[in-house]
């Protein structure tokens, strides 16, 4: 189990995995992200919430740069991932995705899916990459669904899948960009419990969500953006107990009760 | 009746000149085989390279494709051996039927494969990214059995296509099935060896008329 007194948002513990310094980011004259600074520590569970269009997304994608910052720095456990020498594809091994459409290869199981990484980037062999794909399907309540094809499962399944796809390399920290957003009421629950199973394992996550009881529930801590800044920060019950800045109450009550 | 027995379907004319008919029947699953390897793998660099998004090179990609499909082929063919000579590079009729019938085929299916390409979503492309896959690696792996896929089936009509007209190397003087046929009946004074040629490339494309028939049918929704 967790260590509150080790998690909570404090001062001095676990190491920083994750750290942004000053980061910028604009499309065309369109400025998204003006100067974040973030530190994640090791097996921190961050939320970022935030009205549509304040920049969260474009966060979490500048992380893995899958969008490149326009200027600032990302650090991952300390290396400044943008420099030139970077070898952004084993970077990218270390911080794992899951996406809001889960993007699951539509011509392969999901054994398939979560193998592919392996052989490829990790250079496992065939034989011990299936092993992993087992024990990661496995994890998430899928064994029994390793030979199916993403559209022979359903929303949730595949969101699973993805996530499996994504522990499989073994990433220090993982991305989750609405993970929950395209799914039926229904099976939203299957993959939080995957969430709160992970958190629990210590994985350090950082997580775009609308889930507001979830992030209530589980964050170690909450950040709360608006127009591309950082506006407000700190745990569940100071953000939604007590929070102090106007576009953050006005975003809460704009959700109505949580 | 008699007289169309004796001049088409005349087996002694035709046994006559099996050995040649087997040999241009070969020699046009050679140029077949050369030809869509070199074709699909062209075609195939042409369209990743068009990703690279670097205008120059895009605009050379775009007018050597149109302009390839635009010409007649037999066209293409024999301007390529009657006129590179004078520029002091002399093709044997074989390879200049490879370049040039490579060549379309490369034109059409980096076409293809561009608008196939396009129809992979965007998600795709940043799932295999996110893993830490390379360039080549996404595409092969992810990307390129996507939109293969997609575009089999007009694909496959024109693999038929290019195969049928390796026929039209006879005019730079391959000797290939219809040539060595051709020649055959001008010996002979009889059509049968045209006939037997016919069934010769019967045996090469129906095969693949039949799987391009199971590539055209519609799959079950997903």
């Amino acid at each position: 189990m967790r260590d509150a007194a080790l998690h909570g948002p404090g001062q001095g513990r676990a190491p920083v995995i994750l750290e942004l310094q000053g980061l910028h980011k604009s499309f065309g004259l369109m400025s998204v992200l003006r100067g974040i600074n973030l530190a994640v520590h090791e097996g921190e569970m961050v939320f970022l919430i935030g009205p549509s269009g304040s920049g969260k997304s474009t966060l979490l994608r500048c992380c893995n740069r899958l969008e490149e910052p326009t200027s600032g720095a990302v650090l991952v456990e300390g290396r400044d991932i943008l420099g030139r020498k970077v070898n952004i594809n084993q970077v990218r091994r270390r911080i794992g995705m899951v996406f809001q459409s889960f993007n699951l290869y539509p011509h392969m199981t999901a054994r398939q899916n979560v193998t592919l990484a392996l052989c490829k980037v990790a250079r496992k062999s065939k034989a011990e990459a299936d092993v992993i794909a087992r024990r990661m399907l496995d994890h998430v309540g899928l064994s029994e669904r390793i030979d199916y094809y993403p559209r022979a499962l359903s929303g949730g399944q595949q969101q699973r899948v993805a996530i499996a796809r994504t522990l499989a390399l073994e990433p220090r920290i993982v991305l989750f960009d609405e993970p929950t957003s395209a799914l039926d009421p229904e099976l939203v629950n299957g993959v939080l419990n995957v969430m709160r199973m992970l958190r629990d394992e210590g994985m350090t996550m950082v997580v775009v969500s609308h889930e507001m009881r979830f992030a209530r529930e589980a964050a170690d801590r909450i950040v709360f953006m608006a127009d591309g800044e950082i506006v407000e920060q700190g745990t569940p019950s100071e953000i939604f107990g007590a929070p102090r800045h106007p576009r953050l109450r006005e975003f809460l009550s704009s959700l109505g009760t949580v | 009746m008699q007289t169309f027995s004796s001049n088409f379907l005349n087996w002694d004319v035709i046994q006559s000149y099996l050995p040649d008919l087997l040999a241009g029947m070969w020699v046009t699953m050679e140029l077949s085989a050369i030809i869509l390897l070199c074709g699909l793998l062209v075609g195939t660099g042409l369209a990743l390279a068009r990703m690279a998004q670097l205008r120059l090179l895009n605009v050379f990609i775009i007018i050597f494709v149109d302009v390839v499909r635009a010409l007649p082929p037999l066209m293409l063919m024999v301007v390529t051996y009657f006129g590179l000579p004078y520029l002091g590079l002399r093709l044997t009729g074989f390879a200049v039927a490879c370049i040039v019938l490579a060549s379309v085929l490369a034109a059409f299916t980096e076409e293809l494969l561009w608008a196939g390409l396009s129809t992979v979503s965007v998600g795709q492309y940043e799932a295999a990214r996110s893993t830490g896959l390379t360039f080549l690696q996404m595409m092969g792996s992810v990307v390129l059995p996507q939109a293969f896929r997609l575009i089999q089936a007009p694909l496959a009509s024109r693999i038929i296509a290019t195969t049928k007209n390796t026929a039209l190397a006879s005019v730079v003087a391959v000797p290939e099935l219809l040539s060595q046929a051709n020649t055959a009946q001008g010996y002979s004074g009889n059509a049968s060896p045209l006939t037997a040629a016919s069934l010769g490339y019967l045996i090469i494309l129906l095969p693949m008329v039949l799987v391009a028939r199971r590539l055209e049918r519609p799959r079950e929704a997903a």
